[in-house]
């Protein structure tokens, strides 16, 4: 309770008293750089093996004989756009951009480039944090999308390779009963989760204190915090659906 | 000048400094001496505005720094230099994009104009051709070279420095500390330095604050210190050989 508050405090640090725009645009297309190109790997890796393992175990589950094939696509369609790409790749990046975010902010923390920046003036926290939250929230939602196709592209390239389903059935199947919603709620899910895992590994990266041990935990904590905040956000937005 | 009045602060239930006051003039080189863990880093962030004390207050020039409004606060920030212990050098910036970030962030010049800045004040320190490296490339002694021309590079009026000589090697460190002192000299600074290192303060202690645990136990110039009667004090001095038989001839 103490550090929700502790953190809450932080986050208005980040938005009161900032320095010049021109200060942070510079530093937002850096932080999109780097936090596009760091997470880039392994969500295309991800997804295209989840989308082909969730394509495989569901041809796998579905034996019945009067259930049509297509209802293999539309079934990995609607996992993926609901969960697999925004919450499954929100752990992923957790563990990726996350836990190098408070590691980045620790380090310098602890090697008192957080006071250099303290001593001119400038507010560290702002300057640090802020461009990455705008970046994160940038890039993220671009990843979701890409993680989404590349999952549906999985399942086609494996329940085709495998044999379980025809191409046809499989494009009919993620093209029936579509709705236009559930793109948008993956957005909307895209812009809460970077939000949660940018600002909560910032927040532990900046608030640590001691040496190079202490910035690894820093760095796990992260990954795990954040991680929880995402599954629970998760969850209160699963509310809206019903 | 820079005057502190009564500092106190206290973490949690330990205080860690008891009401110091002193003043560090214009154009010296000022030195906080004490042993570790007296509270040296602490008094020295309580007077650049890092740490806020409890009580007291730190005055530039007559600006008192902890009664002024976030404007005036950031205007006096402008005219303060700091050398971390660490040196604290941005580590994704080389060398030349250390030293020009304050210009970047808080100046208004041209860029011709902060290369040229720059350029001069890397040669001052007598690191010409280094421009390029990164931090993680140089050795101790030149991010310490590179510290102090960041923390000059604004035209700073007052200069801190925290174990300025901390990590380096003994004929190293004599050649940084009188760097700060030449520095302080040439642009006229009010220059802060902390060190526990007995030598630099026999060097360049142009006056001397000795603190132990938390408290201003004796103040005065380097030529003095020998003389001075606070036992801790000798003890803190005569602490090496050399020192002792240096006491024992005269
Ligand atoms: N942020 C803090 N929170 C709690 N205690 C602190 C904090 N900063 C410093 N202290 C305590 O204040 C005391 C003085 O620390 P300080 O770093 O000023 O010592 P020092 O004189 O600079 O020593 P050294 O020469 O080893 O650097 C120490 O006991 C330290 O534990
Ligand atoms: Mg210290």
């Amino acid at each position: 309770m103490k550090s929700l508050g502790k953190y809450m405090i932080f986050l208005g640090r980040l938005v009161s008293n900032r320095e010049p725009f021109r200060v942070y645009r510079k530093l937002f297309f850096e932080e999109c750089i780097l936090i596009g190109i760091d997470s880039l790997t392994i969500v295309v890796l991800v997804s295209v093996f989840i989308g082909a393992v969730m394509c495989l175990q569901t041809a796998f589950n579905l034996v019945s004989p009067i259930i049509p094939k297509y209802v293999i696509s539309l079934v990995v369609r609607d996992m993926t756009l609901l969960e697999v790409a925004p919450t499954f790749t929100a752990i992923v990046f957790a563990g990726k951009v996350g836990s190098n975010i408070a590691s980045t902010i620790g380090t310098m923390k602890i090697t008192e480039q957080v006071d250099a920046l303290e001593v001119m003036g400038i507010n560290s926290a702002s300057y640090l944090v802020l461009p990455k939250i705008m970046a994160g929230m940038f890039m993220y939602p671009i990843l979701v999308i890409l993680a989404g196709f590349l999952a549906i592209l999985g399942g086609y390239i494996a329940g085709v390779l495998g044999g379980v389903i025809t191409p046809d059935e499989y494009i009919y199947g993620i093209r029936s009963d579509f709705m236009q919603f559930s793109v948008t709620f993956s957005i909307v899910k895209a812009f809460v989760f970077s939000f949660l895992i940018v600002s909560i590994s910032a927040y532990k990266g900046y608030f640590t204190d001691g040496g190079a041990l202490e910035v690894g935990r820093a760095s796990t904590k992260a990954v795990t915090n954040s991680c929880i905040a995402v599954l629970i956000a998760d969850f209160f937005l699963a509310q809206f659906l019903v | 000048m820079i005057e502190i009045n009564n500092i106190q602060k206290t973490f949690g239930d330990k205080k860690v400094l008891h009401g110091i006051s002193a003043v560090f003039e214009q154009g010296k080189t000022n030195m906080i001496i004490g042993a570790s863990g007296t509270g040296k880093s602490v008094l020295l962030k309580t007077i650049v505005g890092l740490v806020p004390p409890d009580e007291g207050n730190v005055l530039f020039n007559g600006r008192d720094f902890y009664h002024s409004n976030r404007d005036e606060q950031k205007s006096i920030r402008r005219e303060i230099g700091m050398l971390f212990q660490g040196s604290a050098l941005f580590d994704s910036l080389t060398v030349a994009q250390n030293v020009q970030f304050p210009l970047d962030m808080l100046s208004t010049m041209e860029k011709d104009e902060k290369e040229e800045r720059v350029r001069f004040c890397l040669e001052r320190v007598g690191l010409s051709g280094s421009e390029n490296k990164m931090p993680s490339e140089i050795s101790g002694g030149m991010m310490k070279r590179v510290g102090i021309a960041r923390a000059i590079v604004m035209n700073s009026q007052y200069l801190f420095c925290d174990e300025p000589n901390s990590g380096l090697d003994p004929n190293t460190s004599i050649v940084i500390d009188n760097l700060i002192q030449e520095i302080t000299h040439e642009y006229n600074l009010t220059t802060v330095i902390v060190s526990h290192d007995m030598n630099s303060m026999m060097e360049i202690g142009e006056y001397i604050l000795f603190m132990s645990e938390g408290k201003k136990v004796w103040d005065g110039t380097n030529d003095d210190v020998v003389h001075a009667e606070s036992e801790i004090l000798q003890k803190f001095i005569f602490s090496n050989k050399l020192m002792r038989k240096y006491k024992s001839n005269s």
